[in-house]
């Protein structure tokens, strides 16, 4: 189809990962932080523990953006077939990954307090969970496969299925859950939310979508030396 | 029976295809021209991988009863090309007609095809006849069990029909890999490398079949490393670098001594 | 003009010559009943019978042997095409691509249903869990499941045949897509044993065969994207 060399969208900082996005990322983490400790005050039952939640939701909801971006990058490029969609698909899950990570890791520090034990099979959590095992597969099928053209259909395959998979995993969740009788547990799902905090939870949500963008641009530029450095091995690719 | 081009004469075509191809053609006389579609036509054709171009702009057409040798050193994109003819690929830009419809139509064009590889492509656990069988079937062959038959004595591989494959050398694979492409007595027969493993038998048996499809009007396209051979069965020759053809031209207008000094040099001086 | 197979007879025709090789070596399935049964026995032996009764344990237990057992008959349903390149000449022939996968997928069904088929009087003698009048409904839940497991398997085969890391890629692509499967069906097979109306299990059921329908039709149209084209 074209045989472009991708120079023309790769950004600026493709040498530097460090740029103006990342830094004020940082920026809004950090001060989102110290609202977080200094400025928002403590929910009532929950105490200190409770403020991991506004590390811990964020994430949540911006890990299901990327998976929401690597599925519909998924479509496009089996669309287009264009090798730049691949890319973002790529980072996102990439960056995706590490926000279910962490939503995975906040989310028994937050509960052990709270609940009285590590980890608990409530809808959210598990509904992560899966998410980590579908983005852990497609990194791992992106890293077994070195023709790019076949690595980026295959990772489109499995995000298109991925995407279809939640709602049955949702489905089961939900009727295993209604079904089986949960350890009752003070579960204050969502803690009940006086102005301050949701000010609070709003401006996480903004600064970790600022690192999300962040960090698919620095991983985006990453893509982009890497299809470079192949291409410039590619003539030890034999006749087929 | 062959019919030369230039001069249009009428060709006699097996089955009922020979009503398709009049239906296309403007009437005219008998003795006069009627002109007879190629069985492959290729314009343009190109395919890259990422941003290599194995195959870059190949024009060909090859005429019923005809053969044509593609030399090339490695590299060249010979096997793209087969792919490409063979469906197995799609072309990034060029169009390719096989038997008047253009590949893209969609499975019935691959009907005509036979393809013959240096892989096997049979099933080890498989006897030779429940291989040939089965592609028989595939292609749509009414009595599948009888031309698997007749496929396998062509290739003088009939007594072995019962062995699994896996228990056969080399060279009666290669016979029963051969066997399975002519299965369907296909109008165009892509050989990649057919003679690989074939010992003098074997090879003999080879070029029969492969003479006995012209004479049925069959179109070969046969890539191969050996002049020799490529040239013995030869009505055209072409060679193949950096997926261009570089010459192409009538068998008859070389001289073989010739041609193996000019293909020597243009593969070494090769990166 | 030559009459050439359509959808339904080429995928025929490819899950009965992957049945013949199968049934030619028969390790595959030979190594898949070996595994349920060993399976089988360990789960037993790490079994306190005191604390859990035979009929809670055993829809957990012959869910995950079903689930790993399956797993060894899909590793090489596409193992045998790339052996001599053999793909190669499928892809060639003309039948649709459609055909190529639903006829592997055939035939793995049926690989699956015959180790299920073994395994569940297996596990009613191991562990005396009296099948009685249920035995046709857990047939039926079994096969729906096989069929699900199988849709996804059978692409992720393909798929993973072509890397590096193929044993391992194809667990770990196909085993999240397997929950939602093996938890209706564990869950129905629950039910079914102890004696439940069959109305408590239709929940269950009706993931089941929306996953069914939703992901034989999904993996058929993508097959043709796990091929170069």
């Amino acid at each position: 189809m074209t045989e472009r060399l991708p120079t023309a969208d790769a950004p600026r900082a493709t040498s530097a990962f460090v740029d103006k996005w990342i830094i004020a990322a940082a920026v809004a983490v950090a001060a989102v932080y110290v609202r977080v400790i200094w400025f928002t005050p403590p929910e009532a039952t929950q105490g200190l523990a409770q403020k991991i939640y506004y590390l811990h939701l964020p994430a949540a909801l911006n890990a299901y953006i990327a998976f929401g971006v690597v599925a519909v990058m998924s479509i496009v490029y089996l669309w287009l077939r264009d090798p730049r969609v691949d890319r973002v698909a790529e980072s996102s899950a990439e960056v995706g990954l590490l926000f279910t990570t962490v939503v995975l890791t906040t989310g028994p520090i937050w509960g052990k307090p709270i609940w009285g034990t590590w980890w608990t099979w409530d809808a959210r959590l598990t509904l992560t969970l899966f998410l980590w095992f579908i983005y852990a597969g497609y990194i791992v099928l992106r890293g077994a496969i070195l023709e790019p053209e076949t690595r980026a259909r295959y990772s489109a395959v499995l995000g298109i299925l991925g995407a279809l998979l939640i709602p049955f995993i949702h489905m089961s969740v939900y009727l295993f859950r209604t079904l089986h009788p949960m350890p009752i547990v003070l579960k204050p799902d969502r803690p009940s939310l006086p102005t301050e905090m949701l000010r609070t939870l709003l401006f996480s949500f903004a600064a970790f979508f600022l690192v999300y963008v962040a960090l698919l641009r620095a991983r985006y530029g990453l893509a982009v030396e890497r299809t470079l450095l192949e291409e410039r091995e590619g003539h030890s690719h034999g006749e087929r | 029976m062959t019919g030369r081009r230039d001069d249009g004469q009428v060709f006699a075509l097996s089955g009922g295809v020979t009503s398709q191809y009049f239906s296309r053609m403007p009437s005219a006389a008998p003795s006069s021209a009627i002109a007879v579609p190629p069985v492959v036509e290729a314009v343009g054709l190109a395919r890259a991988f990422g941003g290599r171009r194995a195959v870059d702009g190949v024009d060909l057409s090859i005429m019923p009863g005809e053969c044509l040798a593609l030399f090339g050193p490695n590299g060249a994109g010979k096997t793209t090309l087969l792919r490409l003819l063979a469906g197995l690929l799609a072309p990034t830009s060029g169009t390719c007609r096989v038997g008047g419809l253009a590949l893209k139509t969609g499975r019935a064009v691959r009907a005509e095809v036979g393809l013959i590889s240096h892989a096997s492509m049979l099933y080890g656990a498989l006897t030779a006849r429940e291989n040939v069988e089965f592609a028989a079937r595939m292609y749509g062959v009414r009595d599948a069990a009888g031309a698997a038959r007749r496929a396998l004595g062509q290739m003088r591989v009939a007594d072995r029909a019962e062995a699994p494959v896996r228990a056969l050398s080399r060279g009666l694979q290669q016979r029963v890999s051969i066997a399975r492409a002519i299965v369907h007595e296909p109008r165009l027969l892509l050989c990649d490398e057919p003679y690989t493993g074939l010992d003098e038998s074997g090879s003999a048996a080879l070029t029969a079949a492969l003479a006995e499809r012209r004479a049925h009007g069959a179109a070969l396209l046969l890539v191969t490393h050996n002049l020799g051979e490529g040239l013995a069965l030869a009505t055209h020759a072409a060679i193949m670098r950096r997926g261009r053809l570089v010459r192409h031209e009538e068998r008859s207008a070389l001289d073989p001594a010739a041609y193996a000094s000019a293909y020597r040099e243009l593969v070494t001086t090769d990166a | 003009m030559r009459e050439l197979p359509g959808l339904a007879t080429a995928a025929w025709l490819v899950a009965r010559k992957d049945l013949a090789i199968e049934f030619r070596t028969r390790t595959a399935f030979f190594s898949a009943i070996v595994f349920a049964l060993l399976g089988l026995t360990i789960f037993y032996f790490a079994w306190d019978a005191t604390a859990v009764a035979a009929i809670d344990l055993a829809p957990g237990v012959l869910w995950v042997i079903f689930t790993f057992s399956g797993l060894l008959g899909l590793q090489r349903s596409f193992g045998v095409e790339q052996a001599d390149r053999a793909m190669d000449a499928l892809l060639a022939a003309p039948v649709d691509r459609e055909a190529i996968y639903l006829g592997k997928a055939l035939a793995n069904v049926l690989f699956v249903a015959g180790v299920q088929a073994i395994s569940l009087p297996a596990l009613a003698l191991f562990y005396n869990v009296p099948l009685g009048g249920v035995w046709l409904p857990l047939a039926g839940v079994a096969f729906l499941a096989a069929i699900g497991i199988v849709a996804v398997g059978t692409l992720f085969s393909a798929m993973a045949v072509n890397t590096k890391l193929a044993e391992l890629l194809l667990p770990m692509l196909a085993l999240p897509f397997f929950v939602p499967i093996v938890t209706a069906a564990a869950q129905t097979t629950a039910r079914l044993l102890a004696g439940r109306p069959a109305a408590e299990a239709w929940p269950w059921l009706r993931i089941l065969l929306g996953f069914d329908l939703v992901f034989v039709v999904a993996c058929a149209i993508a097959f043709p994207y796990t091929l170069e084209e």
